[in-house]
C-alpha cells in the first residue's frame, strides 16, 4: 500500500531506529567479545617460571601471579610511572614455615578461594572492592599494618608471623574481638584457615590499578610508629 | 490479589493466572527482603543483634536475594501478564508454564530455608553445589542454577513459541532478544575459578549485563506496554521511542560494564571505556523520563482537544509508580551512578556505602516501582475493572516507600561521604582506617537515620500489600454502585 509515512522524516521512522539498535548493539558486543580476549589473556593466572623470571629480571610480573606467589615477600609501592600503588614482589620467605612447592600451593589456594565462597566472605567483606561493606576491604589485607610485627593481631593471638595471626584469628574470631563489631565463627579448620590466608596473600599480589589507593600511607605511618587507633 | 485467584476475570486467559501466581510469590519476596534489611540496619548499630545465631552475612545475602529473585518472579509474571494481550492468542505451554512455576517456587524455598538454617558450609565442592556459593546476589547452589536455567528455558520457549503464533508487536519483539541475552548471561556466573580476577570478571558479566543493560531494555518494553494500556498512548510513538531506548541503553549499558573492570586486576584500558560509555549511561534514562511524561501530557490534552471528559489514565496506582519509576530510573541508576563512575572518583569511593546508597536507589526507581506498576495492572485484569483508582492505601504506599528509600539513599550516601574522606583519603583505606571511620558520630548517625527510614519503607510496603488485596475489590464495587 502506498504508505502514508512515506514523506515522514527518518526521525519518525521505527525501522530507522529499529536499524539503528541492532548496528549499535552489534558494535558494542563485538567490541566487548574482542576486548574480553584481550583481557582474558592478561588476567589468566602467571606460572611459576614466569614469576621466577620476572623476579630475578625485576620485571612486571603478570597481573595476577602464579599461587606459588606466596612464597615471595609482598609490598604495595607507589609507582612513580604508572602514578598509582603496585605491588612489588620481592626475596623468597618461609609461609607457614615453608616453601610451597607449585602443586602445593595451588592445592592451598584452590582450598582458600573454595573456603572464602563457602563461608560467605563476601557478604560482610569486600574482595578487590565487591561485596558488603559491614567489615574491611581484604583486596590488601596480607600487607595490613594490623597484622605485621609489632601490630595489634600478632600480640592478640599470640603468635610470630602474619599467617600464622590471621589463621589463627579466622578459626576463632570472636575470641579475639577488636571493636564492638566482630567476625563470627564460621567454623573454618585448621586447614582451611591456611587456605583463606594463602588466598589473601596471593589476592594482595594483584595488580588492582592502584586500588585502594593510599593504603601505603597507613603502613609507612605504622613503620614510624603512628597510628591511627582511637 | 490473594482472593483473585478465585474472582479473577481473565475469561479463560491461563497465561494472566499465572502472572498472578508469579506476582503473589514476588510480593511475598519482597516483604522478606525487607525484613532482611531491617536485620542488617539494625546490625551496624547494634552488633551484637543476633550475632552468631543470624550473622550479617546471613541477613545480608537473604536480603539481596530476596530482591534479586522477587523481581525476576515480577518479570517473568509482567510477561507472562501482557503476552495474551500482545500477541493477541493464549499463551502457549501454559500447563509446562505452571508446572515450572511451581518447580521454581519449591527450589526457592529450599534454597532460602538452606541459606537461614545451615548458612555456610566447608570449604569443598559440596558446599558450592549444595549450600552457598557465595558469589554476591548470585549465591543460590549450583544445583538450583541448573534448576533455574530449566525452569527459564521452558518460560523463553513458551515466551517464543507464543510470539511466533500470535501479532509480532515491536515491544515483543524486544522483549524476545532481550529475555534470550538477559537468560544466556545467567551461565556467565556459573563456574569455579582458583583466579578471584577472572571469577569477578564473568560474574560482572551477569551483574551488571543484567541490571545496566538487559534489565533497562526489560524495563524500556514494559513501560511501552503500560502507557499503551494505561493511557491509550499511539503505538507508533510508544514503540519508536522504545528502539531509541534499546538503542541508547545497550550502546552505553554493554561497554559500561568498563566500570566494574577498574580495580580488578584486569588492564587499564577500561577506565577510559568503562567511564566514556557508563557515563553515557544515563542519556536514556532522561529520554525514559521525557517519554513518559511527554506521552501522559499528550494523551491528556488530546482528549482534553476531542472534548472528552475526565483523566485519561485508566489505572490511577500503577501509572503513579510508572512515573516514579521514569524518575527514579533516572536518579538512583542515572545521577546516584554517574557520582561515582569516573575512575578518578571511583578509586576513592568503589566498596563504600556510597555503593550501597546507589544500589538501594537504583533497585527501587528502575525495578521496583514498575513491577509494583505491573501487579496493580494485574489487579486490575483480575478483577476485570474498567478504571482503577488510586485509594488512601495506594497513596500512603507510594508516599511511604518512596519517601524511606530516598531517605535511606541519603542516609548512606552521606555515610559513605565521610568513610571515602575518612577512611580512603585521610587515613588510607587499611583496617584501623576502616573501624576508625565507622566508629565516628557522623558514620553511625548516618546509619540511624537509614534504619529509620528503612522502617519507614517497611510501614509502606504493609500498606501496598493491604491495598494490593483490597483495592481490586473496591474498585469493583465502585463500578457496580
Amino acid at each position: 500500500m502506498a504508505n502514508e509515512n512515506e514523506n515522514l522524516s527518518v526521525w519518525t521512522s521505527i525501522s530507522f531506529w529499529r536499524r539503528s539498535a541492532a548496528w549499535v548493539t552489534g558494535f558494542a558486543v563485538i567490541l566487548l567479545i574482542w576486548l574480553t580476549f584481550d583481557t582474558m589473556g592478561q588476567i589468566s593466572m602467571g606460572t611459576d617460571a614466569d614469576l621466577q623470571k620476572a623476579v630475578a629480571e625485576g620485571k612486571e610480573i603478570n597481573r595476577v601471579p602464579a599461587p606459588t606467589v606466596i612464597n615471595y615477600h609482598i609490598d604495595y609501592k607507589m609507582s612513580k610511572t604508572r602514578g598509582h600503588e603496585v605491588p612489588v614482589i620481592g626475596a623468597k620467605e618461609p609461609f607457614f614455615g615453608k616453601e610451597w612447592s607449585p602443586k602445593e600451593a595451588a592445592a592451598l589456594l584452590h582450598l582458600g578461594k573454595l573456603t572464602v565462597q563457602a563461608k560467605n566472605c563476601m557478604n560482610c567483606h569486600t574482595l578487590l572492592g565487591n561485596g558488603a561493606y559491614y567489615a574491611p576491604d581484604l583486596t590488601k589485607a596480607w600487607l595490613d599494618p594490623a597484622w605485621q610485627k609489632g601490630g595489634p593481631m600478632q600480640a592478640m593471638t599470640n603468635t610470630g608471623t602474619t599467617e600464622e595471626a590471621m589463621a589463627k584469628f579466622l578459626q576463632n574470631p570472636s575470641q579475639y574481638p577488636t571493636h564492638a563489631r566482630m567476625m563470627p565463627n564460621l567454623g573454618i579448620t585448621a586447614q582451611e584457615a591456611k587456605g583463606v590466608v594463602a588466598f589473601l596473600k596471593h589476592m594482595s599480589s594483584i595488580d588492582t590499578n592502584g586500588f585502594p589507593r593510599n593504603f601505603s600511607k597507613t603502613v609507612e605511618q605504622f613503620k614510624t610508629g603512628g597510628t591511627n587507633a582511637h | 490479589m490473594l482472593t483473585s485467584i478465585k474472582t479473577n476475570e481473565f475469561a479463560g486467559s491461563e497465561s494472566k493466572k499465572l502472572a498472578m501466581m508469579y506476582f503473589r510469590v514476588a510480593i511475598i519476596l519482597f516483604g522478606a527482603q525487607l525484613l532482611m534489611g531491617l536485620i542488617a540496619a539494625i546490625q551496624f548499630l547494634a552488633p551484637n543483634f543476633l550475632f552468631e545465631v543470624f550473622d550479617f552475612n546471613v541477613a545480608r545475602m537473604v536480603h539481596i536475594n530476596a530482591l534479586v529473585v522477587w523481581m525476576l518472579y515480577a518479570m517473568i509474571g509482567s510477561v507472562y501478564y501482557l503476552l495474551p494481550d500482545e500477541t493477541g492468542v493464549e499463551t502457549v505451554g501454559i500447563g509446562l508454564g505452571k508446572l515450572a512455576f511451581w518447580v521454581l517456587t519449591a527450589a526457592v524455598t529450599v534454597v532460602v530455608l538452606v541459606f537461614i538454617f545451615i548458612q555456610v558450609g566447608p570449604g569443598k565442592e559440596s558446599t558450592i553445589w549444595l549450600i552457598n556459593e557465595g558469589r554476591e546476589y548470585i549465591e543460590a547452589p549450583r544445583w538450583a542454577d541448573i534448576g533455574i536455567v530449566v525452569v527459564v528455558l521452558i518460560f523463553y520457549w513458551n515466551v517464543f513459541a507464543t510470539f511466533m503464533k500470535g501479532r509480532k508487536t515491536g515491544i515483543l519483539t524486544v522483549l524476545v532478544a532481550d529475555l534470550l541475552a538477559l537468560a544466556g548471561l545467567y551461565l556467565a556466573g556459573m563456574f569455579f575459578t582458583d583466579n578471584i580476577s577472572m571469577d569477578q570478571y564473568w560474574w560482572w558479566w551477569v551483574i551488571h549485563l543484567w541490571v545496566e543493560a538487559t534489565w533497562e531494555v526489560f524495563v524500556g518494553a514494559l513501560a511501552a506496554y503500560g502507557l499503551v494500556k494505561i493511557i491509550n498512548a499511539k503505538r507508533e510513538i510508544v514503540e519508536m521511542w522504545l528502539w531509541i531506548e534499546v538503542l541508547m541503553l545497550f550502546g552505553s549499558g554493554i561497554l559500561g560494564l568498563g566500570h566494574h573492570y577498574f580495580w580488578i586486576g584486569t588492564p587499564e584500558y577500561w577506565w577510559e571505556i568503562g567511564a566514556l560509555f557508563s557515563a553515557l549511561e544515563p542519556v536514556p534514562l532522561v529520554a525514559m523520563f521525557v517519554h513518559v511524561l511527554y506521552d501522559w501530557g499528550k494523551e491528556q490534552g488530546m482528549a482534553k482537544a476531542e472534548g472528552k471528559p475526565g483523566n485519561v489514565v485508566k489505572n490511577g496506582p500503577a501509572m503513579a509508580w510508572i512515573v516514579t519509576n521514569a524518575f527514579g530510573n533516572f536518579l538512583g541508576a542515572g545521577i546516584w551512578g554517574f557520582f561515582h563512575t569516573l575512575p578518578q572518583v571511583n578509586i576513592y569511593t568503589h566498596g563504600t556505602q556510597f555503593t550501597a546508597a546507589h544500589g538501594h536507589l537504583a533497585f527501587f526507581g528502575a525495578y521496583a516501582t514498575i513491577l509494583v506498576g505491573m501487579m496493580y495492572l494485574g489487579v486490575q485484569g483480575a478483577y476485570g475493572v474498567e478504571r482503577m483508582k488510586s485509594t488512601f492505601k495506594s497513596k500512603m504506599a507510594i508516599v511511604l516507600i518512596t519517601f524511606g528509600v530516598v531517605g535511606m539513599t541519603i542516609a548512606l550516601t552521606i555515610a559513605g561521604y565521610e568513610q571515602v574522606l575518612v577512611e580512603r583519603a585521610e587515613l588510607g583505606a587499611g583496617w584501623d582506617a576502616f573501624f576508625v571511620a565507622q566508629n565516628l558520630p557522623w558514620y553511625v548517625q548516618a546509619q540511624i537515620w537509614r534504619t529509620i527510614m528503612g522502617v519507614i519503607t517497611f510501614i509502606g510496603f504493609v500498606y501496598l500489600v493491604w491495598d494490593l488485596l483490597t483495592i481490586g475489590k473496591e474498585a469493583k464495587a465502585a463500578q457496580a454502585a
